[in-house]
């Protein structure tokens, strides 16, 4: 793929590749990436040809691997990306972001008037309600989080 | 089936058998209520009501539930008393009840307050009411004035009148009448129908409904009409409330064609939805289903304190 799109390859990092058309943003986003002075190299490429599933986004961050927490928040707004971790040039760790069926302390709950929006010492928690698109019932309120990679706790 | 330590936070997780027993202990349970009877069954208890927010009919049917047992309360009615005002967190308050007393009583402004207060409670936690979210023990009073009014649950047709769009004690209502097999007629102005969402939930639990504008048509059709107040802090725009307010009212004139045993019932308070003149009709069942709170609250509080299996 790599190859098919002259992207440049990275020595040590992450590349995420997979990611849902139009969500690579979001996935920046998560990383922490789009604000602020960057650190390391990123590379994005928005609506690549993909043989799977027509478009696809492709992000590669030099120098970071990604954290458990960044994984799962990746599943919500990019369920079918797939995560390399790479090390001296080399696919070391292959890893295919899976939604939990219980989702905590990543998304903030909608409901501003929900207790998990207040001072309180609770962790926003959810049920997913539907796996695709995702949507998740809050714990606490009930409400249906129908854009969760929106709402994504900082 | 145990009820010793649980909490009540959803109508949603309790059976049908479980509100059956639930309903069958508040049959129990009125004589004492209506001081026919006495009795000291919770003697000793000490209850937590807990209200941050205004209420009348459900603090105080609590209240006399428990002191009708022979237990005690303790609590508030404004949290302007509490250590809140100075930001103490309500997972902190909860605590104090857990130390102070066997069994918890929580109504908060905030959606999801009784679900955090079971959290850090060890003690059982009953929901009173968390903002626009559940209050279960009036979905049983509901549940529980049917039956004894009308017999039975099963087979009853129920009309729904009102704001069913934000009214979430609606939305438990027809979730628990469903499942009783009732059948259901929702009576709306569109702008405040039952959510979609709810209506096909409902009909995958395999509920009859039937949705309508016309309130005449329902009253003719049903055996319990329910109706809810249009609850003018919901609208973002006051000209939008105006155009609903007031579009539906129970009266003699209405009331004139509908069948003999009808029953009208509201959870209170109301403000024109239900004219004064239908107050000594037989249809008004609105200040006896607030009683049945007493029962209802005291049957639950015998059976999350374990006194009653």
């Amino acid at each position: 793929m790599d190859k098919d799109m002259k992207l440049p390859l990275i020595e040590n990092g992450s590349v995420i590749d997979h990611i849902d058309c139009g969500m690579a943003i979001k996935v920046l986003r998560i990383l922490g990436l789009t604000s602020g002075e960057p650190e390391q190299t990123v590379t994005v490429l928005i609506k690549a040809a993909s043989r799977k599933r027509k478009w696809k986004d492709i992000v590669k961050v030099e120098g970071k691997e990604l954290k458990p927490r960044e994984v799962n928040q990746i599943a919500l707004v990019a369920p079918h990306a797939t995560i390399n971790i790479i090390r001296n040039h080399t696919v070391v760790k292959k890893i295919t972001p899976a939604l939990p069926d219980d989702v905590k302390g990543i998304v903030k709950c909608t409901n501003l008037s929900c207790i998990s929006n207040l001072n309180e010492p609770i962790e926003p928690s959810f049920k997913v309600e539907c796996r695709e698109p995702v949507k998740l019932r809050c714990h606490y309120c009930d409400r249906v989080v129908e854009d969760p990679g929106s709402h994504l706790i900082e | 089936m145990n009820f010793r330590g649980r909490d009540v936070v959803s109508i949603r997780e309790f059976s049908r058998q479980e509100i059956e027993r639930v309903l069958h202990v508040a049959r129990d349970m009125l004589p004492v209520a209506e001081r026919r009877k006495r009795s000291n069954m919770l003697d000793g208890y000490v209850l937590s009501t807990f209200f941050y927010e205004p209420s009348t009919r459900t603090r105080l049917s609590f209240q006399s539930a428990i002191c009708r047992l022979g237990g005690r309360y303790i609590g508030f009615a404004d949290p302007a008393v509490t250590s809140m005002k100075k930001g103490e967190t309500l997972a902190d308050t909860v605590k104090m009840a857990e130390a102070y007393s066997d069994a918890m009583v929580l109504r908060h402004p905030h959606e999801g307050a009784a679900r955090l207060a079971a959290e850090f409670c060890s003690k059982p936690v009953i929901n009173a009411g968390d903002g626009a979210g559940q209050h279960p023990t009036q979905t049983m009073l509901d549940l529980f004035t049917i039956k004894e009014e009308l017999g039975s649950i099963d087979g009853k047709t129920v009309a729904m009148v009102g704001d069913l769009k934000y009214g979430r004690t609606v939305h438990s209502l027809s979730y628990a009448l469903a499942m009783f097999g009732a059948e259901l007629i929702f009576v709306s102005p569109r702008e405040l129908q039952m959510p979609k969402d709810i209506v096909e939930s409902l009909s995958e639990q395999g509920a009859k409904l039937k949705s309508t504008t016309r309130l005449d048509e329902a009253v003719k059709e049903a055996d319990a009409v329910y109706v809810t107040r249009i609850q003018k802090e919901r609208f973002p725009d006051p000209n939008e409330y105006q155009k609903v307010a007031g579009i539906y009212q129970i009266n003699a004139a209405l009331l004139k064609d509908a069948p003999e045993d009808l029953i009208v019932m509201h959870p209170l308070p109301r403000v024109t939805e239900i004219s004064p003149e239908v107050d000594p009709t037989k249809h008004a069942l609105y200040f006896k289903q607030a009683f049945y709170g007493v029962p209802v609250r005291m049957a639950l509080l015998a059976l999350v304190l374990g006194e009653v299996e």
